[in-house]
């Protein structure tokens, strides 16, 4: 695995930048919380009864 | 064992170690769920410690509050940006599981070229309309809809989740009905398909490899091939279990980084790399800068 003579491109870091923006927006709007609620339970359309 | 069958099975074991919900049959309830895992891995699995992304996909595109999940999506898209599907190749327990199925001796089908290259589309198609659009679209009166993708498709659900609960919760097994069938036969005809034609689920079905697959050409982590040491023998073609010809397009959607390619080339022409090269324009810049 080489890493000499890379570097990252703006493109890549303005992607990862707005991911990262995606994410705390998502987690200040409680999309987190959704997940966990969803999560903590069992999915019964997951293992098929549901 | 090879290192990434080793990192496959660490992996698979981390993020499902609540070992106990295997003895009790219940889910792990922590605080952990928050977080998305990015591999498939059902979140109704008993061992299972952090959430699937495509099933907190939908749980979030299906509530009444939300569309589209920003947390999921700006995870979904941070970790396609690192890596592309070098997660399908190192990280995701389903895949660790149809390669290991594909280990059942017996016949071994080579899908033919001009099929393979329609049904590789099926993935995107399931990405679009059963993980995005209808859990957006189909809301009730309630202001809920159905997670398309994990009820009438996901066999990692049935196989991690509705298998071993079923088998240690009574009070489930009397809630079987059709729609469990219909999963089971689902499971089957994947489990049947991954002995035979290996990570057959990856290849057509799955909407996370789907996802992950449009970040290969430019993700930070990828492949690269020196032109002056390939011979253009072919024996990384040759050798790569997606059918990928690495030589011609070493960053392809289906690649997975499973490596097979860099191992097998005999002239050590296949790089996996962290970040894109510095041009000459780009080395001569930083040159003059370090010459000031």
């Amino acid at each position: 695995m080489k890493t000499r003579n890379h570097r990252i491109l703006p493109a890549q870091a303005l992607l990862l930048a707005a991911a990262m923006l995606l994410m705390i927006l998502g987690i200040q709007n409680g999309e987190a919380q959704t997940v966990l609620a969803k999560a903590v339970n069992i999915c019964l359309e997951c293992i098929g009864i549901g | 064992m090879d290192k990434r069958k080793l990192v496959q099975a660490l992996f698979a074991f981390t993020t499902n170690a609540h070992v106990q919900g295997f003895l009790s049959g219940k889910i792990y309830k922590g605080k952990l769920k928050n977080l998305c895992v990015p591999g498939l891995n059902c979140y109704s699995c008993p061992g299972a410690l952090g959430a699937c992304p495509i099933g907190a996909m939908q749980a979030v595109e299906g509530s009444t509050k939300y569309g589209i999940s920003l947390y999921v999506l700006g995870f979904l898209v941070f970790v396609g940006m690192l890596a592309g599907r070098f997660v399908c190749g190192w990280l995701c327990p389903f895949g660790l599981i149809q390669e290991l199925l594909h280990k059942i001796p017996g016949k071994k089908i080579k899908v033919p070229k001009q099929i393979h290259g329609i049904l590789k589309w099926v993935k995107y198609f399931v990405l679009a309309i059963l993980v995005i659009l209808l859990p957006i679209l189909t809301v009730d009166q309630f202001g809920l809809s159905t997670p398309f993708f994990c009820k009438y498709i996901c066999p990692a659900g049935t196989l991690e989740g509705g298998i071993p609960l079923l088998l240690l919760n009574k009070s489930l097994q009397s809630a079987i009905g059709p729609l469990f069938l219909w999963k089971l036969a689902v499971l089957i005809a994947v489990v049947l398909a991954s002995v035979v034609v290996l990570r057959a689920f990856c290849r057509y079905l799955c909407p996370l490899g789907a996802l992950y697959s449009f970040f290969n050409p430019i993700s930070l982590y990828h492949y690269e091939i020196n032109t002056h040491k390939c011979t253009r023998c072919g024996k990384c073609a040759k050798t790569c279990p997606m059918d990928v010809d690495v030589c011609k397009t070493p960053n392809a959607l289906e690649c997975i980084r499973c490596g097979a390619c860099v191992k097998s080339c005999p002239t050590k022409a296949i790089t996996g790399v962290w970040g894109r090269p510095i041009t000459s324009a780009h080395k001569t810049q930083h040159q003059e800068k370090s010459a000031d």
